[in-house]
């Protein structure tokens, strides 16, 4: 409950200190911390248009996703107070949850029956196929290494004390972030400030989408930033502090994760469209390392 | 009188479809089907909650002398499945033969509905008889009837070419099962499924364990056994194509089940191969299927991933049995007989709803197709529906088998390396199947039904009737229940999946804890927060102007619908990553240099071909007619000659035994 809590009011700061830092870092004022939740405010305040050619999908399709990244959020304990939902094997239903609300925005594009929105869908279709296994092979390693199928479990049992685990910390936070990059069509995979439709991604996707609607998917993508901040922060929770102290570090990591994606944005080129794929499958392959790192601290391998 | 013989006698009634008059005839299928339907029903409540083992002997002099049938667990569980797909596949029927009524005779329609009803009886015979030569029989009855129903458009020469194709390779899986059925009662005196009891404990599993696999597998359609699925769906009416890939090749799984349920030794090596195998055939199975062009090419190539999704939960629960590890193992085993189920029903689903668009469009092929989901809305949400489901995405019932075999996978991670890694490629190899299911079905629902209508043929659609819009909800009913309240279900299946257990274990009392029950709250408080946002929305919307306008074009004002993403289109990036197996082939003559205003209309085609179809049926059978038209000269049409040929053989065989050779 915490958690959730605690998620949900720091995505809300997590899109302005981003665009801030990296203003910062280009030598701009850049607006305050709070417009973006401003701009969602205002789009929720609005009237639609529609566009004939869409259908009741196109309708729909922004509230499913939005509602899985709410659902998405519940999942995620708090070192180990539980979140909202949590039971043996919640980490699948997490990631399928996630995978549910990709199917309708892709949907949602594909109904405009736009060439530039079917591209955005196609893209997105074929990088979320393959960013899925990479974010499983880690969280396997996690279950295997803690012996329990579910977050509250995972973190419950994961301690900083020993080298070892430190190393996996590591290795799962590089993973986490580059996860979180792609899964919020960041830099270098996607960037949100480009103009030209045929280099977008994510931006593309919602070309025609307006008002209440593109709040929703606006404010969904903010919670899903706040999602993998929360997950980073869980693997450096200190374990005997009190509850202020711990929400601290919670808050503090989640926003210390928003101004290191901010200065990666700033200083990183995106990569050409072919390049993708390779970039995220060698995601797989590193977390398929850390897999093979954990054997063998349990003892398994050598 | 008992019930066996009231099953008899329905088998004798249904030489009366081809007595009624044509209107009659689909009301007498359902009729007949109802009444086998009730019966084996019966039968498996009686066994499933009553947990009586039910044998009955058939007493007709003519059938099969005098056969037990035996209806046990496995059994009762795939009697319902059998039922429910045929009772759904006729009632569509009705609506979806109509168009032929004025081109097909009566008689036509009565060999159909006769083959239809007798596919039904077929297969439930195939899963209560136990004894090797009736369970042959029945095999072999229900892979004529359903060749029957293949090529009931037969004056179509590529269909009747597809049915003698499907035909072939069904007898050379009945040749693989035959050899074992031969060998096991050869060795242990007993003739079918009850002697495997003795060979395995006696004998080397493996072996035996490959024939029957490849036998069952080709029924089933593991790649590399799965060649025939591509061609003879798409040649079926599709009625027969859903019955088909919905129940009658899960009659493959059944039978794998059934000699998985004897093995007692080399448990981790068979479970090791089942594993990859179905690895293999879940992954490279949708692979195949995001570059097909044709609606139900895609969805056979589909049905081999399903298979493959139920294989992996036989292998993780055979694997499960060989470490001891009782937890594994029912949910390896729960998990596969459960995606049985499921796939049965969102796949004749997809099938009835590509019919659907077929009888209104006349075309299968996705990319002249778009924006149905305005003309034929219900059937547009049964295939969303239905795509949901298929990906395994929650809150519907593909995501509950799902779940349970990656749970599976998970409780497995602990134990040693070997087991370790290889759960590792499972579940990495099934969260690749749910990424590429999700990116065929978004393809496939997106060109067909969203966007703007592609060719003409879309223009004179309309939603299909009542009587073809009811088996669909009847299933969709059955879609969300089993996923929005599985613990209501799983017991049972469970209770089915406890044969597998390694010995001397009990099924627990309540075998997945609290897990299912929070996982419908969980699904539960999905279904409630989407609702509120949607009244929220509703709420703000009400209050605003809601505005038309055309699509935005990025500043270009002459964009039309040809500018729309295509089916070739959405899998072209996925096709240039892969093109090293993708097997897809470009027809295109590019635009030479010096043609700077190319004038002439030009085309691009691309065909999907299967390298494994090519490599190991259509070269080898190449090879072999090579060899036989060497013989043709053989074949002079004189009398004389033939006599000749007799004489020579006579001769050649008197010489053989004065030699002691024969």
């Amino acid at each position: 409950m915490i958690a959730t809590l605690l998620i949900l009011l720091t995505s809300l700061l997590f899109p302005g200190i981003i665009v801030k830092v990296k203003a910062i870092v280009s030598g701009r004022k850049g607006p305050g911390l709070l417009q973006p939740i401003f701009d969602i405010v205002r789009l929720m305040k609005k009237g639609n248009v529609y566009s004939t050619t869409t259908s009741i999908i196109f309708q729909v399709g922004p509230v499913i996703y939005f509602v899985t990244i709410l659902c998405g959020v519940f999942f995620i304990p708090f070192g180990n107070s539980q979140g909202i939902i949590s039971f043996e094997g919640d980490l699948i239903l997490f990631v399928y949850f996630l995978g549910l609300g990709k199917f309708f925005l892709i949907l949602n594009a594909l109904d405009a029956g736009s060439g530039f929105e079917g591209m955005g869908a196609n893209r997105e279709a074929l990088y979320s196929m393959l960013a899925e296994p990479a974010f499983l092979i880690l969280v396997a390693t996690f279950s295997m290494m803690a012996g329990y199928d579910s977050f509250s479990g995972i973190f419950a049992h994961w301690h900083l004390t020993t080298g070892n685990s430190l190393v996996l910390s590591v290795l799962a936070s590089y993973i986490l972030i580059q996860l979180a990059m792609i899964e919020n069509s960041r830099l270098p995979v996607d960037d949100p400030k480009t103009h030209l439709e045929l280099t977008m991604i994510h931006e593309v996707i919602l070309l025609d989408n307006s008002g209440f609607d593109l709040g929703l998917v606006q404010l969904g993508n903010a919670f899903k930033f706040g999602i993998y901040g929360a997950l980073i922060a869980n693997f450096v929770l200190p374990e005997h502090q009190s509850l202020p102290v711990r929400a601290l570090v919670f808050v503090a990591v989640i926003i210390v994760f928003a101004v290191i994606v901010g200065l990666l944005e700033s200083f990183r080129a995106r990569f050409k469209i072919e390049k993708n794929p390779q970039f995220i499958l060698t995601l797989s392959s590193i977390a398929a390392l850390a897999f093979i790192v954990a054997l063998i601290i349990t003892n398994k391998l050598l | 009188m008992k019930l066996v013989n009231i099953f008899e006698a329905i088998t004798v009634l249904t030489v009366l479809v081809f007595f009624v008059p044509l209107r009659w005839k689909q009301t007498l299928c359902l009729a007949l089907s109802l009444a086998i339907s009730a019966i084996t029903g019966y039968w498996a409540f009686q066994n499933l909650v009553n947990h009586s083992t039910v044998v009955e002997k058939l007493s007709l002099p003519f059938w099969f002398h005098s056969s037990l049938l035996e209806i046990d667990p496995l059994s009762s569980f795939f009697l319902l499945v059998i039922s429910f797909g045929t009772l759904t596949s006729i009632l569509y029927s009705s609506g979806y033969l109509k168009p032929y009524e004025r081109s097909k005779t009566r008689q036509e329609f009565a060999l159909h509905y006769f083959w239809l009803i007798w596919l039904q009886i077929a297969m439930t015979l195939v899963v209560i008889l136990h004894e090797g030569l009736p369970f042959l029989v029945a095999w072999e009855i229900m892979s004529i009837s359903s060749f029957m129903l293949v090529i009931f458009e037969a004056e179509k020469k590529e269909i009747l070419h597809t049915g003698i194709y499907y035909l072939i390779q069904m007898h050379v899986a009945l040749f693989f099962v035959l050899a074992a059925f031969t060998l096991v009662e050869a060795k242990t005196g007993i003739s079918g499924f009850d002697g495997l009891a003795i060979y395995f404990k006696e004998y080397a599993s493996i072996p035996m364990f490959l024939l029957f696999f490849a036998g069952f597998g080709i029924k089933a359609g593991f790649i590399p056994l799965h060649s025939w699925l591509p061609h003879a769906h798409p040649a079926a009416p599709s009625h027969v194509s859903g019955l088909m890939s919905g129940t009658m090749i899960k009659m493959g799984i059944y039978g794998i089940l059934r000699v998985v349920s004897y093995l007692q030794f080399d448990l981790l090596e068979i479970g090791t191969i089942i594993l990859l195998v179905s690895l293999i055939s879940s992954v490279f199975g949708v692979f195949f299927a995001i570059f097909q062009h044709d609606l139900k090419k895609m969805l056979a190539f589909h049905s081999i991933e399903n298979i493959g999704i139920i294989g992996i939960g036989i292998g993780t629960g055979l694997i499960g049995k060989a470490i001891n590890n009782p937890t594994i193992c029912l949910l390896g085993f729960t998990g596969a007989i459960l995606h049985v189920v499921n796939h049965s029903l969102f796949k004749s689903l997809l099938f009835y709803c590509a019919g659907s668009v077929y009888s209104q469009c006349h075309s299968r092929d996705i990319n002249e197709l778009g924006g149905l989901i305005k003309k034929m809305p219900s059937t547009a949400v049964f295939f969303l529906f239905a795509s949901v489901a298929i990906c395994g995405l929650p809150p519907l019932n593909g995501f509950i088998s799902e779940f349970l075999i990656y749970k599976g996978f998970f409780s497995g991670l602990g134990s040693d390396i070997y087991v370790s890694l290889l759960f590792l490629g499972g579940i990495t190899g099934l969260t690749l199947t749910g990424g590429l299911a999700v990116f065929c079905f978004t393809k496939a629902f997106g060109v067909v039904f969203l966007g703007a209508a592609r060719t003409s043929k879309v223009d004179h659609a309309q939603e299909v009737s009542p009587s073809m819009l009811l088996p669909k909800f009847l299933i969709g009913i059955l879609i969300a229940t089993i996923g929005l309240l599985s613990f209501l279900f799983l017991p049972t299946i469970a209770g089915i999946a406890a044969i597998y257990l390694p010995s001397g274990m009990e099924l627990p009392q309540n075998p997945f804890g609290s897990v299912l029950t929070n996982l419908s709250i969980s699904l539960g408080l999905f279904v409630v927060v989407l609702t509120v946002v949607f009244i929220l929305r509703a709420w703000q919307q009400k209050r605003q102007i809601i505005a038309q306008g055309p699509t935005w074009g990025c500043g270009y004002s002459a964009g039309d619908f040809r500018h729309q993403y295509t089916s070739t289109t959405f899998a072209d990036n996925l096709n240039r990553m892969t093109s090293a197996f993708s097997g897809v082939e470009t027809h295109y003559v590019p635009i030479p240099k010096e043609d700077v205003f190319p004038k002439a209309k030009r085309h691009y085609e691309t065909h999907q071909y299967d390298q494994l179809e090519k490599l190991l049926i259509l070269k080898p059978s190449k090879f072999l007619l090579n060899i036989m038209e060497k013989f043709v000269v053989l074949r002079s049409g004189k009398i004389q000659h033939y006599i000749l040929y007799g004489l020579g053989f006579i001769l050649l065989a008197a010489f053989l035994t004065i030699v002691n050779v024969i």
